[in-house]
């Protein structure tokens, strides 16, 4: 597979480490009072679709950057990949 | 031996005599040969025996979709079984050898399989060898795999060298017949970077098997000055001998080019073959169409083979298989073979099933008339015919040539999860999904006729390209239509051949339909039908054809079974390319390793690093002895190990400490400049992950050290939770493990070394321990300084820039020589961690809290960290769960092996009344004993407890007493001195 890098361009998916379900970003609060709940959600359910995707890869053999890459996996076809720090911040995560 | 049946004509090079064996026999042919065109010149039909009834076999065709003559190539370390004779090129002194037989290839003692055939249907196996269940293994399995088979390996290394490549284009064109020449003619003029990709040593395709021609030239002629227009353009490949074998996600091919194949052993440096990866953005599939056979009784004989192979014979090798030659054929195409023959000498009869089939002045044409068996035990001698009337007659041949129409190799077109389309006028599937950026032309779209190539070709490539402008004009070509009736098999036949290479007849589909295996993927699997090398390029439609038939149904509506990747068999020594032998993965050394293998040193591959395991002195004759000593040595003076391979991470911003309180369990904010702290990581899940150190250099700059194992994992976790988790914290990472050459230096007299080298004072006072900084050594280099202690002595880690950590090493053993320095190895360094009680990967195993570890109030409730919620959680924290322990024998000559389980003194020993287990175990010199570590339910509330050691499985059983993991210095004055 070619991952269209945001800042690099395309690149061989052997360069990239792939750890699955881009909701990994989304980190429960843990002062919420559900905390328990929320954080076994978080480390143990994840989605596994057939068809399209979010999921992280790491640039481990690049820039080492966290992408989020929109993939269908039926496919393989790739509509869309973004810096997850992008993601992160768009989704509330800064500081 | 004369070659008796060369003709005139063909690409071959007669004055370029070429001397090989088969059999050890020996014969001669020409340069342009394939090994299987050279027999049949000298009048050898007969190349292999068939899988299961080892039945005599000749070719079927000319080309990679060869089914049965599969041959040894090569001898010694070279051989390489299963080889097609019908694309092997001929060299000088090849040696080929026939396979799968018992005895000689004209008197295979096997062949009696052939007798009893009946028995050896369909499922013969599973159905008969399933009891007494023990023979499977011992009795049934090794005579079948004896007598089934294919070529033998040589058990030798393979003594060339492979090769792995990438290559970029902007138009891949597989296959050089007219369709992927005319479009890389039209691409390449246009300016594109063009890859031409043909599996044959020659390209031009079926131009080079025909005789008609492409404008005012024969179509050989024309693809030859093709060839040479474009092996003049810059931006053109021409890729021979190169099979793509796979298309792959997103314009990734694979092809493997068999760069030395054509020779008897390869040139100097060059490889034997290359596995190529090619990115493309538009693919222009050109690879024809593979001719199909029609079943009939005994239609597997040597001499038999597919029309358009007679004609390739014929008119590319000068070959005439027989003298007097049989055609059957269901469509015109097979009259073209008849008259190809006919005008080279050749006597032929056509037996066309089709009451209309076209009339020739020259040779006899038998219309509606079947092939209904055939004679000749090692070779073809008659066919028989059942005449339009009804009546028989048997004609006398040394050939037969068959033509069941015309199949497009949409092979690649599937490899990418599309289905192929039927096409009810070729009688035959046609591509139709296709993988992005894939174009088809040619005979592999269904346009069978040349000038359909030729304008496919153009059309394919421009659309490919994009490219404006008119249509460049085409030469003119031939331009027949294609008539075929769907013919399959004749009727009553039953040892007739679907697929030769599986032994599968008529009889055997017939046999899975009536027992219910129906669908293609069952008939498949029960039968063997399409499956083994040639993956049934021949043989598949014909299967499918008279499943149909049985199940009542269209052949569409049955299906094919699923194209995979490779096109055609790949040698795994081109998949493996440099990646074997020392070579499989790559070796890291660290900064002492030329030091230490003067040492002599012993080395342990961690983690792709080579680690000085032990240092043997002479005269020591066990690993015991050496490390036995540099134990005692290191904790009676001084001792230095190499501690370079722990993975080191430097952190550095604003929110450093911050990012550190995430990131581990305890914290870190409060962390004063110039000190270090042990630190433990969990996962999200609140088991621990890695444990290490941070020193704060500097308010912004930490230094982070992981294990050895973890280094990788770690990094990539650290990042992932500065980026997704924290993304606006002001905080950079990067690994500085191979920047830094670090060493520990531990005992006693640590410091007495170290004053010696490093430049500031390193006084208890001005240096205490768990005091970290930035330091000279040797007069002005820079460097930095821990005092971290893993052995539990004084010790000191001290680390330069990686460039000098040789001169390093050699600086440190002439500053301790009066000390009596002593290096340790990884052993050693594992036995005093033992000693000391601290925890290593084989504690932080994957299912280990930090309760477990003895460390639960290290998890900072004030602060929000990774793995801390759940770490909490109550299934984590009962009162009696594992607690890290230490284990002595009651006995101290009794070892306390790492694995073996804890039970109570008195009870029973099973699962249910398991009370922990030893996670490290050593000799202590020290102690005088072995020593383990180990995890006991509420262990820390046992200690002084005698309890019992088991492993039922090595025979362990002592008795042991449970106590403090500290083994030594449990107050840790030493570490302070």
């Amino acid at each position: 597979m070619i991952i269209d890098h945001p800042l690099l361009g395309p690149r061989d998916s052997a360069e990239f480490t792939y750890m699955g379900d881009a909701r990994l970003i989304d980190r429960p609060n843990p002062n919420d009072t559900d905390a328990a709940a929320t954080f076994f959600d978080y480390a143990y359910l994840r989605d596994n679709p057939a068809g399209w995707h979010r999921e992280l890869w790491f640039h481990e053999a690049g820039d080492r950057s966290w992408l989020v890459v929109t993939r269908n996996t039926l496919t393989h076809e790739i509509s869309k990949v973004e810096l997850a720090r992008d993601v992160a911040r768009a989704q509330g995560r800064s500081k | 031996m004369t070659q008796k049946n060369r003709i005139e004509g063909g690409q071959i090079d007669r004055d370029a005599n070429l001397k090989f064996t088969f059999d050890g026999q020996t014969y001669h042919g020409h340069a342009g040969d394939t090994l299987a065109s050279a027999l049949l010149a000298n009048g050898v039909r007969l190349m292999g025996r068939s899988f299961k009834y080892h039945r005599p076999r000749g070719p079927l065709t000319a080309g990679s979709e060869e089914p049965n003559a599969l041959v040894q190539l090569r001898s010694g370390a070279r051989q390489e079984p299963n080889t097609r004779a019908t694309t092997a090129e001929l060299f000088d002194g090849l040696t080929a050898t026939s396979q799968n037989r018992l005895g000689s290839l004209s008197f295979d003692l096997l062949a009696i399989n052939d007798r009893v055939s009946n028995f050896l249907t369909a499922g013969f196996y599973y159905k008969t060898f399933m009891w007494p269940k023990a023979f499977w293994e011992k009795v049934y399995e090794p005579i079948i795999r004896r007598a089934a088979g294919l070529g033998s390996l040589s058990f030798q290394d393979d003594p060339d060298a492979y090769d792995k490549g990438f290559l970029h284009c902007d138009l891949l064109i597989i296959g050089a017949g007219p369709a992927g020449l005319m479009a890389a003619l039209t691409a390449a003029r246009s300016g594109a970077d063009v890859i031409l990709a043909d599996e044959d040593f020659r390209m031009g395709g079926r131009l080079n098997s025909e005789t008609f021609g492409i404008g005012d030239d024969a179509g050989a002629d024309w693809a030859a000055q093709t060839v040479a227009e474009l092996t003049a353009m810059p931006n053109v490949r021409l890729m021979a001998r190169t099979t793509i074998i796979g298309a792959f996600d997103h314009g990734t091919y694979g092809a493997v080019e068999r760069v030395s194949d054509h020779i008897a052993t390869p040139m100097d440096g060059k490889p034997r073959q290359i596995l190529w990866r090619i990115y493309t953005q538009k693919t222009v599939l050109a690879a024809g169409a593979i001719e199909r056979p029609i079943a009939f009784n005994n239609n597997d004989r040597p001499g038999i083979m597919t029309a358009s192979a007679l004609r390739s014979y014929a008119n590319r090798f000068g070959v005439a298989v027989g003298h007097r030659t049989g055609i059957f054929t269901n469509n015109d195409d097979g009259h073209r073979t008849a008259a190809d023959l006919y005008a080279k000498g050749v006597k032929v009869t056509v037996i066309d099933p089709r009451p209309d089939a076209p009339r020739s002045m020259d040779y006899e044409v038998l219309a509606g008339a079947q092939v209904t068996d055939t004679m000749g035990r090692l070779g073809l001698t008659f066919v028989q015919v059942r005449l339009s009337d009804g009546t028989d007659r048997t004609i006398e041949c040394k050939a037969l040539g068959v033509s069941g129409g015309w199949n497009p190799n949409v092979h690649m077109t599937c490899h990418q999860q599309g289905r192929p389309a039927w096409n009810d006028a070729l009688a035959a599937f046609v591509p139709d999904a296709l993988p992005v950026g894939m174009i088809v032309a040619g005979a592999a779209k269904g346009d069978l006729s040349t000038a359909g190539a030729l304008v496919g070709g153009a059309t394919a490539a421009r659309a490919a390209l994009d490219l404006k402008g008119r249509m460049p004009k085409l030469p003119q070509a031939e331009d027949a239509p294609v008539t075929v009736t769907p013919f399959w098999y004749v009727e009553g036949a039953s040892r007739a051949w679907l697929d030769q290479q599986n032994d599968v007849t008529v009889k055997d589909v017939k046999l899975s339909h009536q027992e219910g295996f129906k669908s293609v993927e069952h008939l498949k699997r029960y039968t063997t039908l399409g499956m083994a090398t040639d993956q049934g390029k021949t043989a598949n439609m014909g299967g499918l054809a008279i499943m149909a038939e049985l199940a009542g149904k269209t052949i569409p509506e049955v299906g094919t079974t699923m194209f995979r990747p490779p096109y055609t068999p790949v040698a795994i020594g081109a998949l493996g390319g440099r990646h074997r032998g020392q070579d499989f993965h790559p070796k890291r050394l660290t900064p002492t390793h030329a030091w230490a293998e003067e040492q002599g040193a012993v080395f342990v591959e961690v983690g792709n690093w080579m680690r000085a395991q032990w240092f043997p002195h002479a005269g020591e004759t066990t690993w015991r002895e050496s490390v036995d000593r540099e134990v005692l040595a290191t904790r009676g003076s001084v001792g230095v190990c190499d501690v370079t391979t722990l993975g080191k991470v430097d952190v550095q911003g604003a929110d450093a400490a911050a990012f550190l309180n995430m990131i581990y369990c305890n914290g870190f904010a409060k962390l004063p400049v110039g000190k270090v702290r042990y630190g433990l990581m969990l996962r999200e899940d609140g088991i621990a992950m890695d444990d290490g150190t941070a020193a704060r250099m500097a308010e912004d700059h930490f230094v982070v050290t992981t294990t050895t194992a973890n280094a990788l994992p770690v990094y990539r976790h650290m990042e992932f939770v500065s980026q997704c988790l924290v993304p606006d914290m002001d905080v950079q990472l990067i690994s500085t493990t191979e920047a830094w050459a670090q060493y520990a230096v531990a005992g006693p007299n640590a410091r007495r070394v170290l004053e010696k080298i490093v430049d500031q004072d390193i006084s208890n006072d001005a240096f205490p321990f768990m005091a970290c900084g930035d330091v000279t050594v040797c007069g002005g280099l820079r460097a930095r300084l821990f005092r971290i202690s893993f052995s539990g002595e004084l010790a000191y880690e001290l680390a330069v820039p990686t460039a000098y950590g040789d001169a390093l090493i050699r600086r440190i053993m002439e500053a301790g020589a009066e000390f009596d320095i002593t290096p340790y190895g990884t052993e050693a360094l594992g036995v005093m961690r033992m000693e000391k009680g601290h925890a290593a990967g084989n504690e932080l195993n994957g299912t280990t809290t930090a309760a477990n570890l003895g460390m639960g109030r290290m998890v900072s409730t004030k602060k929000d960290s990774i793995g801390a919620v759940l770490s909490r959680r109550e299934g984590l924290n009962q009162s009696d769960d594992l607690r890290a322990v230490g284990i002595k024998p009651v006995d101290p000559a009794d070892k306390v092996p790492a694995g073996a389980h804890l039970m109570a003194a008195e009870g029973p020993v099973d699962a249910a009344h398991d009370q922990g287990y030893v996670t490290s175990a050593c000799y202590s010199p020290n102690l005088g004993h072995h020593i383990a570590l180990a995890y006991l339910k509420d262990g820390s509330n046992r200690i002084g407890e005698t309890m019992r050691l088991v492993s039922p499985l090595t025979g362990v059983d002592v008795a042991v007493e449970i106590c403090s993991a500290h083994f030594i210095d449990p107050e840790g004055e030493r570490l302070r001195a």
